[in-house]
């Protein structure tokens, strides 16, 4: 659907936690891209690797983590004005370079507002130092930088909540706050970790408002990562489905919630009670539960749970993400015998 | 293996017949009627704690469950839903109000004016299930420990007998009962919670209070959890207190659903009649702000303005009136009564007569 290059091409990525007790493959061989101007959405339950995936892109995986293989090819401006395409993988993840980039370009908006925020500083102070580091601009300059900010994610009484802590500041304002840091310095990706998990559905809506409005205004791309079907149908315009480390499939948004390939994504689709369906009926459920990572079934990550598993295909071997058709990615042998090479 | 709960073993006295009504067609015979229940928290100032005024956690809230049916309590944090479930279970003693309780044996009981003596052999048919499945299971017991407990304390002193029950009671929320001897740590978020729903049945309950049951569950295992709380509602003819923010899972699983904000109900209905066609507009506004798992439904059309205010320093008149947009003179003067404007169907809104407002579904 895009011809052009991907604002951040992601390829067969791999990243994992090297612990006492055994390999932790949280992230194991994971690609796409993202377009400027696009929202994609990651869905997945716990362990997926959804967060640890954002984590690598910004390089902000903690060890004993660490990214094995793969490339996270990012397309920026160089100083004068040419286009360059950079692999983050390779950079240091301390480096200049890579600290140029972190916050500037691409930029985190992190689930727990609370946590985000350091209690002994005032949030318009943190909000400034973020300025400071990557823009070159007196401190007073950042200030009003910092105020038009908190004007646009539209916070009441900007001017004195810029001197307040952030434990003065309700769930909603704090989330408000958190975006407009995250936006501070014009990034053109913005990675939104389950933004809204932490706040009620009013204030919900409110966030999502703001970050469509924002998308719209400012065409940066959003990353919308959640394990809230209904909010990824409202928000991305692709969508990707993870599991256990892997991709299971991706495509438009209409696709994947109306043509979904893989069983797992019509199985989860089918789980959640919907606001049109007949209430107190048994709804159909996905058998068991998610592996831990330490045992994670060979294969096919999900073939214990799965209602179509072929038996001798789907427990020996993991099938690749291939194109169905002309949009939809899928990684299933109902649809294709790729595999990924052991 | 049903059978045992039917007849309990001990205590109970009289053996009702726990069997007869299906959940779709559940009986009128009210469980529990909560008459003007008021929770104030004293917020205390100075040397001398002198209090200076009161967080209206529950201000005022009347509202009943009839055997056997399932009650949704939903609203946004800070409304005071959970803390009205918990002055029914007497966690809290509430501030005032009535607490009307159909015991075992058929008599009405206040729960509000019991001492904790007078309590004790009523907590047995009151029984909570908590949020947070890693927070509310003791990691140094056992399951046995765990789920045989409550039995213990309610009298099941034989070991033996205990066994049995645990055994049972874990065949029933759907993990072997081999497992008896293991530590929690060794479960999923699901199966924790099956172990802690498994805990409040042990005593035979009548009402269970359960405080948001699946938020903290993965999509793939709310399912599963729900579906239990179903199935188990039908065979054991369960009454339940269903607490949570999740409007789609509340419509999926309640009969009734009742509607807080800032301490007060603000609407309670039957649930498909409330989800259609809701009659005030925090309720409405909280159907659209519902995000639809299907992109071609676009939600989000009313958008609900500014922050909830604080207990402690409510506004004026209707305490929704400074967030509304039908808002009119009276509304800022005076505070509506919760009413019934047709047949089971409550609201406290100046204006629910000529409202028009949109619902979902």
């Amino acid at each position: 659907m895009n011809n052009e290059t991907p604002l951040l091409s992601v390829r067969d990525l791999k990243t994992y936690f090297m612990m006492d007790e055994g390999v932790v493959k949280a992230v194991d061989g994971v690609t796409f891209d993202v377009y400027a101007g696009q929202i994609f959405g990651i869905v997945g339950e716990s362990g997926c690797g959804k967060s640890v995936t954002m984590k690598a892109v910004l390089r902000i995986v903690e060890p004993p983590g660490k990214i094995v293989s793969g490339q996270i090819l990012l397309k920026r401006k160089t100083a004068n004005g040419e286009e360059q395409v950079i692999d983050l993988a390779q950079l240091n993840a301390n480096s200049k370079a890579m600290r140029d980039i972190r916050g500037a370009e691409i930029a985190l908006i992190p689930q727990e507002p609370m946590a985000a925020f350091s209690p002994v500083h005032t949030v318009g102070d943190q909000i400034v130092e973020a300025i400071l580091l990557h823009q070159n601009v007196s401190r007073r300059e950042a200030r009003t930088i910092a105020l038009q900010m908190f004007k646009d994610v539209g916070i009441p009484m900007p001017e004195q909540r810029l001197d307040e802590y952030s434990w003065q500041l309700s769930g909603g304002l704090r989330q408000r706050a958190i975006i407009a840091m995250a936006l501070s310095c014009n990034p053109r990706l913005l990675i939104a970790d389950e933004p809204t998990t932490a706040v009620d559905v009013t204030t919900q809506a409110q966030v999502l408002r703001l970050l469509r409005r924002l998308q719209e205004q400012r065409h940066a791309a959003i990353i919308f990562i959640t394990h809230d079907l209904g909010v990824i149908a409202q928000m991305a315009s692709y969508v990707m489905v993870m599991y256990l480390g892997l991709v299971m499939e991706q495509g438009p948004v209409d696709e994947i919630f109306h043509a979904p390939k893989h069983p797992y994504t019509q199985a989860l689709l089918r789980s959640i009670p919907t606001i049109t369906m007949t209430p107190r009926v048994n709804l159909p459920t996905i058998s068991g539960s998610i592996p831990h990572p330490f045992n994670k079934p060979r294969g096919c990550p999900f073939h214990p749970r799965c209602e179509k598993f072929i038996a001798g295909k789907c427990d020996t071997r993991i099938p690749a993400l291939q194109p169905i058709g002309e949009k939809q990615w899928v990684s299933c042998f109902l649809y294709h015998d790729g595999e990924v090479a052991a | 293996m049903g059978q045992l709960f039917l007849v309990p073993r001990w205590g109970g006295g009289r053996v009702t017949n726990h069997q007869t009504s299906q959940p779709s067609n559940y009986s009128t015979i009210k469980l529990l009627e909560v008459k003007n229940l008021k929770k104030y928290f004293p917020i205390r100032k100075g040397f001398f704690r002198k209090t200076v005024g009161n967080v209206r956690a529950v201000d005022d809230v009347s509202f009943f469950i009839n055997e056997g049916e399932t009650l949704g309590l939903v609203g946004e944090s800070g409304c005071g839903k959970t803390t009205a479930s918990r002055c029914i279970l007497r966690a809290h003693a509430p501030t005032a109000g009535e607490l009307l309780f159909r015991t075992k044996e058929g008599s009405l009981v206040d729960l509000a004016k019991l001492t904790r003596a007078q309590l004790r052999p009523l907590r047995s048919q009151m029984q909570m299930i908590f949020q947070d499945p890693y927070g509310s299971l003791n990691p140094r017991m056992t399951l046995f420990d765990i789920v045989g407990e409550p039995m213990y304390v309610n009298g099941v002193k034989d070991r033996k007998e205990r066994v049995e029950r645990v055994a049972e009671l874990l065949r029933l929320v759907g993990l072997r009962p081999e497992y008896m001897q293991r530590y929690p740590h060794a479960f999923s978020g699901g199966q924790r919670q099956r172990i802690g729903i498994a805990r409040a049945l042990s005593v035979n309950p009548r009402l269970v209070v359960a405080d948001e049951p699946v938020s903290a569950l993965d999509v793939s295992v709310q399912a599963q959890i729900l579906n239990l709380m179903l199935d188990l509602q039908k065979r054991l003819n369960l009454t339940y207190l269903f607490v949570a923010h999740n409007l789609s899972v509340v419509r999926h699983i309640c009969d009734r659903v009742a509607v807080m904000y800032v301490g007060k109900l603000v609407e309670m209905a039957n649930t498909l009649e409330l989800y259609a066609a809701p009659k005030h507009p925090y309720t409405a506004a909280l159907m659209s702000a519902v995000p639809v798992a299907d992109p071609r439904i676009k939600t989000g059309n009313v958008e609900l303005k500014g922050e909830v205010p604080s207990p402690a320093n409510p506004p004026s008149g209707c305490y929704f009136h400074p967030r509304c947009e039908f808002a009119v003179e009276v509304c800022r003067k005076d505070a509506p009564v919760f009413r019934e404007i047709t047949p089971n169907h409550f609201v406290a809104c100046h204006r629910a007569d000529e409202l028009r407002l949109p619902g979902i579904a």
